[in-house]
C-alpha cells in the first residue's frame, strides 16, 4: 500500500524504458549488423538468379528440348547434342563408388571411436581423420591419378583400366569423404542416451552386441543424415574427377572407363576461353543449377533428419 | 521347468556360447579398428606418393653441347663468365627482356647458371623416376639410361629446392617455380579474408546478440548452414557471373584507370573465395560468441551498458581468439580450393608477379592441377613439389589454429 502511494504521489517518476527508444548510433550499428546477416540470403538469391537466368537462356534455346535433354545420350552443346545423361551417369557412378568406400569405413571408424576407444586413444586417432579432411581436393586428384589408377591397373590389368577412369576417382573421393561420414556418425552415436547402453549391458549383452544391435539402430537416422551429406559432397566434388575421371562426356556404366562428370565438365569447359552468351556458356549454368538444386535438397533433407533426431532424445 | 528357458543355454553350453560371442565381438572390434587403419594407410600412401614424386633420378640431355660455348666445364664458370656467355649467345631482345625483369648484373651466380642452362644449353628431360625406384632400383635405372640414351646424363634430383620457391613459371619443368603462384594465392586469400572476416563477424554478432527468434532470423540461420554445403564450383559460377562479368568495371580496375585487364583478376577471385568462406567464418564466429559466458553480458547490462557497448567491450574481446581460429581455418580452406579459381579464370601460365588487386594471377592449386594433368612425368615431379609447399603452408596455418584454440580452452 505504501509503495503504491509513493509512485502515485511522485509525478516526476518515469520508469526507464531502454527498449523503447534506441540511441541513434546503436540503431545504425544494429542495421549494419543485420545487413551483414542478410547478405547470406542475398548470396543465395544471387546464386539462384544468376544460375537461373543463364539456365533459362539455355533452355529457351529452340534447339534444346526436354526430349533431347532427357532422352538422348550425347552431350556436346557446340554441335547441338543436348543429352544430359552421360554427365549424370558418371556423376552418379563416381558418387556411388565414393559412398560404397566411405560408408562402411566411416561407420566402422565411428563405432570404434565412440564405443571402443579410450578417451586417450580417441584424441590420438581423431586427428588422423581430421588431417584427411583438411587435404585440398586437388591433392587428392594427384593421388587418384598417380597412385590409385596405377594400383588399379596393376590389380585389374592395363587393358581393363583406362588411364582416366571413374573407379579411381570414386575410390579416392570415398577416402576424402570418410572423415565427414565418420565424424557425423560419431556425433549420432554419442547422442544415443547412455541408458540404452546400460540397459543392454544389464541384459548381459557384450560390447559388440550393444554397439551393433542397440546403439547403431538408435543412431541410424543420424547416420542416414551423414550418408546424405556424403552424397551431396561427392556430387559437388570437382577437382578429383577433373583430374582423374577423364575429360570428355562418355555414356558408360563401366567404372574402369573414362567419363566426365557434371562438375568436371564445368571445370574443363570454363577453363578455356569461353565467349559469353554462347550455348556452351549457358549450358554450364544449366548444369551448375542442377548441381545446386540437387545438393541443396540433399542438405535440407539431412538437416531435417538431424533436427528431428535431436528432438527425440533431448 | 519353464519352457521359456529352453532358449537360454545353461552351464557348460552357456560358457561355450559366451566364448563364441566374445570371439565374434573381438573380430568385429578388429574390423572396426581396421577401418581406422585403412584411413591411416590412405593418408600415409598419399603423403608417400607425393614425396615419392618430388625426389628421384632424372635423365636429361643437353640440346647444345656446352663445349661449343665455353672451353671450361660449366660448373667451373664464375659469375662474370656466365654473364658474358649470356650476353654473347642470346639475342639482344631476349636479353633486354630478362634485364627488365631483373637487372642481369644483380642476379646471383646460381640464377645466371640456371639461365645459361635454360636459354643456351637448353636441357631436355628424357625421363624421371620416383624416389622409390631411384633408391631400390638404382642400378637398373643406370643400366637403362646407359643402354637407351647414351648421350643422357643421370642425376638424383630434389625437385623441391629454394630456387623452385623463388622462380616464376616457365614452360619447362626444370626451370619452373611457384613464386608467382604463391604470391597469387596470398593476394587472393588476403582479399578473401578482408571481405569475409568483417562481414562474417558482423553477421555472427547479429545472429547471436541481436536476433530475436522470428521467422526471418531462422531463415537466415538455415540459409547460412545451407550455404556452407553448396559445392565450391557453384560459387565459382556465381563469381563468374557477378564478379567477373557484372562487376567488370570494378573488378578489372577500369573504374580506377587500369586499362589493360578484364574481369578475371585477383580481386574477382578474392571476392569469390570470400563469398565461399563467408558461411564458414560466420558459423565459427557464432560458436566463439556462444562460448562467451552469459554472466559477462549480464554484468555489463547491470552497470547500464547498451547492447553494442556490451558486445564491443566485453563479448568481442573474449570471443576474438575463437573468431581468429575460425578465420585461420577459413584461410586454409581458401588456399586449397581450386575449382572456383578455374571458373573465374585464373591464368595457367603467367610469369610476372601480381602487383595489385587488378592483375592477372595464378595460384598454387591451379599450378598443381595444371602440372598434374600434363602427360610428361617431369611435370608430375614439380606438381608433387608444389603439393609439398601447399601442404606445409596448410600445416602451419592449422597448427597455429590448434595452438590458439588450446589457449582459449584453457581460459574458461
Amino acid at each position: 500500500m505504501k509503495q503504491e502511494n509513493i509512485t502515485m504521489e511522485d509525478q516526476n517518476f518515469r520508469p526507464l524504458d531502454l527498449k523503447k527508444k534506441m540511441r541513434f548510433g546503436e540503431s545504425v550499428i544494429q542495421s549494419l549488423l543485420f545487413l551483414a546477416g542478410f547478405l547470406s540470403i542475398f548470396i543465395t538469391l544471387a546464386i539462384v538468379y544468376e544460375l537461373g537466368k543463364e539456365a533459362l537462356l539455355f533452355f529457351g534455346n529452340p534447339d534444346v528440348t526436354f526430349a533431347k535433354f532427357f532422352a538422348t545420350t550425347v552431350w556436346s552443346p557446340g554441335i547441338g547434342k543436348f543429352g544430359i545423361w552421360p554427365l549424370v551417369t558418371s556423376t552418379l557412378i563416381t558418387s556411388f563408388i565414393a559412398i560404397f568406400v566411405s560408408l562402411p569405413l566411416g561407420l566402422a571408424a565411428a563405432l570404434f571411436l565412440s564405443e571402443y576407444a579410450s578417451p586417450k586413444a580417441r584424441s590420438t586417432l581423431k586427428p588422423i581423420l581430421e588431417i584427411l579432411a583438411g587435404i585440398p581436393t586437388v591433392v587428392y586428384g594427384y593421388f587418384a591419378l598417380l597412385f590409385m589408377t596405377p594400383l588399379l591397373q596393376k590389380i585389374f590389368g592395363d587393358g581393363t583400366v583406362e588411364v582416366y577412369n571413374m573407379a579411381s576417382a570414386g575410390i579416392v573421393m570415398g577416402i576424402m569423404i570418410l572423415p565427414l561420414i565418420s565424424s557425423m556418425s560419431e556425433d549420432a552415436l554419442s547422442a544415443v542416451p547412455r541408458a540404452l547402453r546400460e540397459g543392454a549391458y544389464a541384459m548381459g549383452a557384450t560390447k559388440y552386441e550393444t554397439s551393433l544391435q542397440v546403439v547403431l539402430p538408435a543412431g541410424l537416422s543420424g547416420i542416414g543424415a551423414a550418408i546424405i551429406i556424403g552424397i551431396s559432397r561427392a556430387v559437388g566434388e570437382t577437382m578429383i574427377v577433373a583430374v582423374a575421371a577423364g575429360s570428355g562426356p562418355n555414356f558408360t556404366f563401366n567404372p574402369f572407363k573414362a567419363a566426365e562428370t557434371m562438375t568436371g565438365h564445368i571445370a574443363r569447359i570454363s577453363g578455356g576461353d569461353l565467349s559469353y552468351n554462347s550455348i556452351d556458356y549457358t549450358s554450364l549454368f544449366a548444369i551448375a543449377l542442377m548441381l545446386f538444386l540437387v545438393t541443396l535438397v540433399l542438405n535440407l533433407i539431412s538437416e531435417a533428419i538431424i533436427n528431428r533426431f535431436r528432438q527425440r532424445y533431448e | 521347468m519353464n519352457p521359456n528357458h529352453d532358449h537360454y543355454p545353461e552351464g557348460e553350453s552357456f560358457r561355450q556360447s559366451l566364448t563364441v560371442r566374445y570371439r565374434i565381438a573381438s573380430i568385429w572390434q578388429g574390423l572396426f579398428f581396421t577401418a581406422l587403419l585403412i584411413a591411416f594407410l590412405s593418408l600415409s600412401a598419399l603423403l608417400y606418393n607425393v614425396i615419392d614424386g618430388a625426389f628421384g633420378y632424372v635423365a636429361y640431355e643437353y640440346k647444345n653441347d656446352p663445349a661449343e660455348f665455353t672451353t671450361k666445364p660449366l660448373d667451373d664458370l664464375n659469375r662474370e663468365e656466365l654473364l658474358a656467355l649470356l650476353k654473347t649467345n642470346i639475342s639482344s631482345g631476349a636479353y633486354n627482356k630478362l634485364n627488365n625483369e631483373k637487372i642481369m648484373e644483380k642476379r646471383s651466380k646460381s640464377e645466371l647458371y640456371t639461365l645459361v642452362l635454360e636459354r643456351i644449353i637448353q636441357i631436355d628431360t628424357i625421363k624421371t623416376w620416383s624416389m622409390t625406384d631411384s633408391i631400390f632400383r638404382g642400378s637398373e635405372v643406370k643400366a637403362e639410361v646407359a643402354e637407351k640414351y647414351p648421350q643422357a646424363k643421370l642425376e638424383f634430383r630434389s625437385w623441391l629446392t629454394p630456387v623452385f620457391l623463388t622462380t616464376p613459371m616457365s614452360s619447362k619443368a626444370e626451370f619452373a617455380g611457384v613464386r608467382t603462384a604463391i604470391l597469387g594465392s596470398l593476394w587472393m586469400v588476403g582479399i578473401a579474408i578482408l571481405f569475409a572476416l568483417p562481414i562474417g563477424t558482423g553477421a555472427a554478432i547479429y545472429l547471436q546478440e541481436y536476433a530475436t527468434k522470428n521467422f526471418l532470423n531462422r531463415i537466415i540461420q538455415t540459409n547460412i548452414n545451407n550455404l556452407a554445403g553448396v559445392p565450391s564450383i557453384v560459387y565459382g559460377m556465381l563469381g563468374l557471373a557477378i564478379f567477373v562479368r557484372a562487376f567488370e568495371p570494378f573488378t578489372s580496375g577500369s573504374m580506377f584507370g587500369v586499362m589493360d585487364s578484364n574481369g578475371r583478376t585477383i580481386l574477382s577471385a578474392g571476392l569469390t573465395m570470400g563469398t565461399l568462406v563467408l558461411p564458414l567464418v560466420i558459423i565459427n564466429a557464432q560458436e566463439a560468441i556462444k562460448a562467451v559466458p552469459d554472466s559477462l553480458r549480464q554484468a555489463a547490462f547491470g552497470v547500464g551498458a547498451t547492447r553494442w557497448q556490451t558486445t564491443w567491450h566485453h563479448v568481442l574481446p573474449n570471443a576474438l581468439p575463437g573468431i581468429l581460429t575460425g578465420s585461420i581455418l577459413a584461410v586454409s580452406r581458401a588456399i586449397g580450393e581450386t575449382a572456383p579459381l578455374i571458373i573465374v579464370g585464373a591464368s595457367t601460365f603467367i610469369s610476372i608477379d601480381p602487383d595489385g588487386p587488378f592483375s592477372k594471377f595464378t595460384a598454387l592449386p591451379i599450378q598443381i592441377y595444371q602440372w598434374t594433368t600434363r602427360a610428361q612425368s617431369e611435370f608430375h615431379a614439380i606438381a608433387a613439389s608444389a603439393i609439398i609447399v601447399l601442404l606445409v603452408m596448410l600445416l602451419t596455418l592449422n597448427a597455429t589454429a590448434v595452438l590458439l584454440r588450446n589457449r582459449v580452452q584453457r581460459k574458461y
